[in-house]
């Protein structure tokens, strides 16, 4: 047990780390990686656990909060997926938190991509059915849905703007599906 | 493609984003080890399948997760309405519901008449 | 070729030429020409074969119900599209297209043959002709109609091509672009509402494209549209969407939009061919036109036998004369206008004959005015000419003398049939209007609106009022703010289509043997309706079906009214009592390349791989699809084929050890203080007493008793669980246990998340394991006391959090290193190093596949078929026995699942050790019993094992338990093969390996 200090440390390998793509009005590009927490409480414990998040828990279907660089997701009535982009792990926050909750980190199970351009939202219509213009779909706005064969989470970041989560092994489908959409420059 | 109106994300979603789970209201006894063969057969075998007015659950699956139950007419393919799962079974106007299933129909009032002609047995010319 | 019926100043294409060939034959045509246009500018009627007789084909229309022109188009080898209607195809500069069904050429086709015995093939003809023998269908009958009759060739190389698709929402959505649903979108979009607009035209204008004498708010019809269009065209709320067929209209308006997006163009530049637009829209207008029906005469079918209309729309829009001698058939008004219009250019009006006893009105007196013979009273009985039609005789209606006057192209209308096709998609109820003899919407199934000649509206000023009206209503209803600011459009002349006749006209009575055609496509005449009806047809879907009357591509656009028509005339019924069948999508052919769009190549389905996947690509591996994962079957070094590899890893595994990469299980971690009870209920197995850090093999069985998955599960803290489950079952066991969860124990505190991608999962398993995993741990006593077989751990392994199994599905002690999926490679590699200190392997799932086998560990799946009880698969022991309560409790004491003789799982040995069982091939007592043999049971896994030194395989076998050294055979084609009953376990039967 004393040999510690020989123990190289492994390297991460993002997948796709970099992968982007600029088509003529939609820019699609792979983000850093991310921590996030998959989320499950009832409504009695999201005081405690937003306290300790450092950001209000969203109660409004379909819906997202964000603090600086940590966003929480509105994906069910008791389920929310945090994303921290400032290199905090709100799994740890919520490591001391006695309220009853269930924290799962899957930073690594997701890969987030960003798609942005005043084409994004019809890039993202070519295989997402949901209407997402601004007013069903406002800045800020969140869902779990589909894209084309798999499912994703959708974030809208700015009007032009958002941010999409998938599953680590689906990144590749979902990269080749928003390039050949971005192509169709209609 | 149906426009199904979740309950838990109260809006109208493309069906794509959800799953059919099969007929609702059925529920599992707390002492199903002991239930009678019939019970049983009942909970695990026999559904309605109704034309007209179908109550069924469906799975938000790629949405909100959410399992909840829907009212639907299954010849118009028109939801009556939505709830969440648990909430009790909701009273439809009476034009809302349709004709008994044809499956579950005793069989005197099956509108068909029975083959006279006794079955071909095997080895038999046709 | 010079385009010698172009009438200059005439038309309102731009002058520039496009060149084209047809047949080989060059010509000139004009940008924003049809195919159809561009060869009547040259003159060229005769363009197809037809379907069944090869009869000489011309152009019928102007538009998408085009059933005659239809042709292929050739861009490259892999580009020829078949069955195009020319009437669509717009001109480009380079467009080839060539004729089709014809044999050596299209002015001498051998298989005209088929026309002179025509006795032969009359209505359902293969169903009587070709009874017998049973095997000539296949080989002799089958081949030679499917070569005799026909369409275009399809292209045998795959498409080029890319396609796009589109979902979008809108609050109006109008259906077509005519001046009925311009000025309903016009009074939609000022609303502010979403509102899309579509035409299957280049340009939408609809009827005003031909209808010469309309005007709308002082300007001339089509010059209106034009703006009107630019005006939508501009608003930020409109999307127009022109060479766009709305073909589908589904539940709570959804519809299908095809856009042609560069069908039209010479180079593509890399656009996407074609676009399927599906749209949602709160309220739909329906604003679809109406079609005009040909005559149903004698040789009706003869290629310079058009509608009135299209040749008006000829004329009118692209500026060519149909012909320079030219007689007109009709039974309304409508044929006069374009008689009149053609007289107006300068062509030659040969005679107007009329059905009717005694036409009336503004225009026949025009047409009387300018000197044109007026029959009235009269029928068309039959045409001179073949590859064109040179004459038409004429006969009064009763019969009498016939005349024949010279023409070289005849104008036909016996009226306008509305196009209801998209409303009845909508399962909206048509009725039968019994003074105007058609077919109009009746009750409305979805918040639809029809508005223009789709409603039977018969006048361009009732049209604009309707559609107006409708745009408004639709979007004040779906959320539209404030009124319509604009005046609505007013039309100040217009054209009223009413009137006409259904059915066959003189010369084509029941007793007559004259090709009267109804469908021209489908070639099917008025004598074979008839027919039908003889023959005992009494539906008009029998009557369709027997006949394949309207059955063809152009779903009988022109034809379904008149057989309706014939067929209630000879059943002596109204036609209402006959019915209409039902029209389907799509309305016009939708390309399998617009269907599928992006969903083809590696967007047919997503490709999954695992974190280690570049890894075994460098080191040789063949993969394998496991689902849509692609996973390391076996990594051949050179010179070794998949045997050899897969032996050399098994004996390599069991002697030192190997590396596997396990990623792709599914893994759900289950979390919350009733989590030990909600897996109660889940698995067979007892959970309140695992302790954290232990792990338990569990059993998911459904409802009914039969097993569902398995997998093995750590309990990480009391409140905290790691449950595996098999690859496959990922996705529907983690459905299964929220359903369970949500519906039938929504009071337990417990919550499930999927972790199968958070952790990558690297298998060390074999002797030498925890001398290759240890060096690189850091936190965990690895030691057989600390941390005996079934147990886990959290610590680190090079420097990265794990969660580290104990555990073996090779029955050799073994790891299964779970770590952030991002250092899954590093930590591989890592492992991987320190496995060659070592002599280990890199494994792959065949090797995978056999090492349990030797141990007997089913695969789910694969030696379970949704059939199988625990006991079956001798699990009995991973049954908590105490238990009151798990899924499938109840059904297990089923009387069939308790029953003697049950297939259960057992190995078998095959008398000659080198012989390999076929999986799923079938065992029986006796080799020798007659044909169909007794089954008692089947393979479910076989392999060659190195390790035992023989093959080794597993089946379920009717009392298998019972039969323990039992002989007996698998009948193979050549000959059964012995084989004896066993244990399923084949290595290490008492399992001492796991701790070696």
């Amino acid at each position: 047990m004393a040999k510690a200090a020989k123990i190289a440390t492994a390297e991460r390998s993002p997948i796709f780390a970099g992968r982007e793509f600029s088509g003529e009005g939609a820019k699609i590009a792979v983000l850093a990686p991310s921590h996030r927490l998959a989320l499950r409480a009832p409504e009695k414990s999201l005081a405690a656990l937003s306290k300790a998040l450092g950001v209000k828990l969203p109660v409004a279907p379909k819906s997202s909060v964000t603090k600086v660089s940590r966003s929480a997701l509105w994906l069910g009535p008791d389920e929310w997926l945090v994303i921290d982009d400032g290199g905090k792990d709100p799994l740890e926050d919520c490591a001391r938190v006695r309220v009853l909750h269930s924290a799962v980190g899957v930073s690594h199970r997701n890969v987030g991509i960003s798609i942005s351009g005043p084409r994004a939202a019809e890039t993202l219509n070519a295989g997402c059915p949901q209407d997402l213009s601004l007013s069903a779909f406002p800045v800020g706005a969140c869902s779990r849905t589909i894209l084309g064969k798999v499912e994703i989470v959708l974030l809208r970041t700015a009007e032009d703007a958002f941010r999409v989560e998938c599953w680590r092994s689906f990144s590749d489908y979902v990269l080749t599906f928003l390039t050949d959409a971005a192509t169709d420059a209609a | 493609m149906l426009l199904i109106h979740c309950p838990y994300c109260e809006e109208e979603r493309p069906e794509l984003e959800f799953r059919n789970a099969g007929e609702a209201h059925i529920a599992r006894s707390s002492s199903i080890a002991e239930e009678s063969g019939e019970d049983f057969e009942k909970f695990f075998f026999i559904r309605s399948n109704p034309k007209g007015i179908i109550f069924e659950r469906w799975r938000h699956v790629h949405g909100c997760a959410r399992f909840f139950n829907a009212a639907r007419d299954t010849v118009t393919d028109r939801f009556i309405t939505t709830y969440k799962a648990g909430e009790p079974k909701p009273s439809l106007p009476k034009s809302a519901s349709g004709p008994a299933a044809y499956a579950n129909r005793p069989p005197d009032q099956l509108n068909v008449k029975r083959p006279r002609r006794k079955p071909v047995a095997k080895g038999e010319a046709k | 070729m010079t385009e010698s019926f172009r009438i200059a100043g005439r038309g309102r294409l731009a002058s520039r030429t496009a060149r084209f060939s047809f047949d080989g034959t060059s010509y000139f045509g004009m940008a924003g020409d049809t195919l159809a246009s561009a060869l009547l500018a040259n003159g060229v009627h005769l363009v197809g074969r037809s379907f069944k007789y090869h009869r000489p084909r011309g152009i019928l229309s102007a538009g998408a119900e085009e059933p005659n022109a239809l042709v292929s188009v050739e861009r490259d080898a892999a580009r020829r599209t078949p069955n195009v209607r020319a009437t669509v195809q717009e001109l480009y500069d380079g467009l080839t297209a060539n004729s089709q069904n014809r044999w050596p050429s299209l002015a001498f086709d051998v298989g005209e043959v088929n026309d002179m015995a025509s006795p032969l093939f009359s209505a359902g003809f293969y169903y009587k002709t070709f009874m017998w023998p049973k095997a000539a269908w296949k080989n002799l009958y089958e081949p030679f109609i499917r070569s005799a009759a026909g369409l275009g060739v399809a292209p045998h190389l795959p498409d080029p091509d890319h396609y796009a698709s589109r979902y979008a929402h809108c609050e109006v959505l109008v259906l077509g672009g005519g001046a009925a649903g311009i000025a309903a979108a016009l009074a939609a979009a000022e609303t502010g509402v979403r509102v899309i607009i579509c035409d299957e035209q280049a340009e939408l204008g609809g009827a005003m494209r031909y209808e010469a004498g309309a005007a709308i708010d002082g300007e001339d019809g089509w010059a209106w549209s034009q703006a009107s269009v630019a005006k939508l065209a501009a608003m930020d709320n409109v999307t127009v969407l022109s060479r766009t067929t709305a073909f589908g209209y589904y539940a709570q308006n959804f519809v299908g939009l095809a856009e042609r997006v560069t069908e039209h163009l010479a180079d593509p530049k890399g656009l996407p061919r074609e676009r399927l637009w599906q749209v949602r829209a709160k309220r739909v207008i329906l604003a679809t036109g109406a079609i005009e029906r040909h005559m149903v005469f004698a040789d009706n079918d003869r290629p310079g036998v058009m509608l009135a209309s299209a040749a008006r729309t000829y004329l009118n829009h692209y500026g060519v004369a149909v012909g320079r001698n030219v007689g007109v058939y009709t039974a309304n008004d409508s044929a006069y206008a374009a008689a009149l219009d053609l007289k107006k250019a300068g062509v030659e009006i040969a005679a107007i004959v009329d059905l009717r006893d005694n036409p009336a009105g503004p225009l026949v007196d025009e047409a009387r005015s300018l000197g044109i013979d007026i029959h009235h009273g009269r029928g068309v009985v039959g045409v001179g000419g073949k590859l064109r039609v040179t004459s038409m005789t004429i006969q009064p209606k009763a019969g009498g003398a016939a005349r024949t006057i010279p023409v070289d192209a005849l104008l036909v209308s016996s009226g306008w049939t509305p196009s209801v096709h998209l409303f009845s998609q909508s399962r909206g109820k048509v009725v039968f209007d019994d003074a105007t003899k058609r077919f109009l919407p009746g009750n409305y199934a979805q918040d639809c609106v029809s508005v223009g000649g789709c409603n039977g509206s018969d006048s361009l000023a009732a049209t604009l009022d309707q559609a107006w009206a409708a745009g408004a209503k639709a979007a004040r209803e779906a959320g539209g703010k404030a009124g319509p600011a604009a005046a609505k459009p007013k039309a100040d002349s217009g054209e009223n289509f009413v009137g006409g006749m259904l059915g066959a006209g003189p010369g084509a009575h029941a007793d007559s043997t004259v090709k009267a055609f109804v469908d021209f496509q489908n070639d099917v005449t008025a004598k074979d309706i008839r027919l039908a009806v003889r023959e005992g047809m009494r539906s008009i879907e029998h009557v369709k079906r027997f006949t394949t009357n309207g059955m063809a591509t152009d779903q009988g656009k022109t034809s379904n009214m008149h057989g309706l028509a014939i067929a209630a005339e000879t059943l002596g019924k109204d036609i209402p009592e006959v019915g209409l069948t039902t029209f389907r999508a799509p309305y016009t052919p939708v390309t399998f390349g617009t269907i599928v769009n992006h969903g083809r190549g590696p967007l047919f389905d997503p490709t999954r791989r695992t974190a280690t996947h570049g890894w075994a690509q460098k080191h040789g591996a063949v993969f394998e699809d496991v689902g849509q994962w692609k996973r390391a079957w076996y990594f051949p070094r050179t010179g070794e084929d998949m045997h050899a590899a897969v032996n050399r890893e098994c004996r390599t595994v069991r002697e030192t050890a190997g590396l596997f990469d396990a990623s792709t299980l599914g893994k759900i971690e289950v979390v919350g203080p009733d989590a030990a009870k909600f897996m109660e209920l889940l698995y067979t197995n007892p959970w309140e007493k695992l302790e954290p850090g232990r792990c338990r093999y569990g059993i998911m069985l459904r409802e009914d008793g039969f097993i569902y998955d398995d997998g093995v599960v750590g309990r990480l803290a009391p409140d905290r669980f790691h449950v595996t489950t098999t690859t496959g079952g990922a996705a529907r066991v983690m459905n299964h246990m929220e359903d369970y969860l949500q519906t039938e124990f929504p009071q337990l505190d417990v919550w499930l998340t999927s972790i199968s991608e958070q952790w990558a999962v690297i298998a060390v398993q074999g002797p030498n394991s925890r001398k290759i995993v240890e060096p690189l741990v850091e936190g965990i006593d690895l030691s057989d006391e600390a941390m005996p077989h079934m147990s886990v751990r959290e610590g680190t392994i090079c420097g990265v959090p794990t969660r580290l199994f104990r555990m073996s599905f090779t029955g050799d002690r073994g790891f299964e290193v779970n770590v952030p999926a991002d250092y899954g490679q590093a930590v591989w590699e890592a492992l991987w190093a320190e496995g060659q200190k070592h002599g280990a392997c890199a494994y792959g799932t065949e090797a995978m596949h056999v090492l349990r086998a030797e141990k007997g560990y089913i695969i789910v799946g694969q030696d379970t078929d949704g059939t199988v009880t625990p006991n079956d698969a001798g699990l009995d022991w991973a049954i908590g026995k105490k238990k009151t309560d798990f899924v499938g409790i109840r059904g297990l004491t089923r009387p069939d699942l308790v029953a003697q003789g049950r297939k259960q799982l057992v190995g078998l040995k095959t008398k000659d050790s080198k012989t390999v069982l076929e999986e799923g091939a079938q065992i029986v007592a006796n080799p020798r019993q007659a044909i169909p043999m007794t089954m008692i049971g089947h393979v479910t896994s076989s392999y060659w094992s190195e390790n035992c030194g023989h093959s080794i395989a597993l089946a379920l076998l009717a009392g298998g338990r019972e039969r323990m050294g039992e002989t007996l055979y698998v009948p193979m084609p050549d000959g059964p093969i012995e084989v004896e009953v066993c244990s399923p376990v084949f290595f290490d039967e008492k399992g001492g390996r796991l701790n070696g």
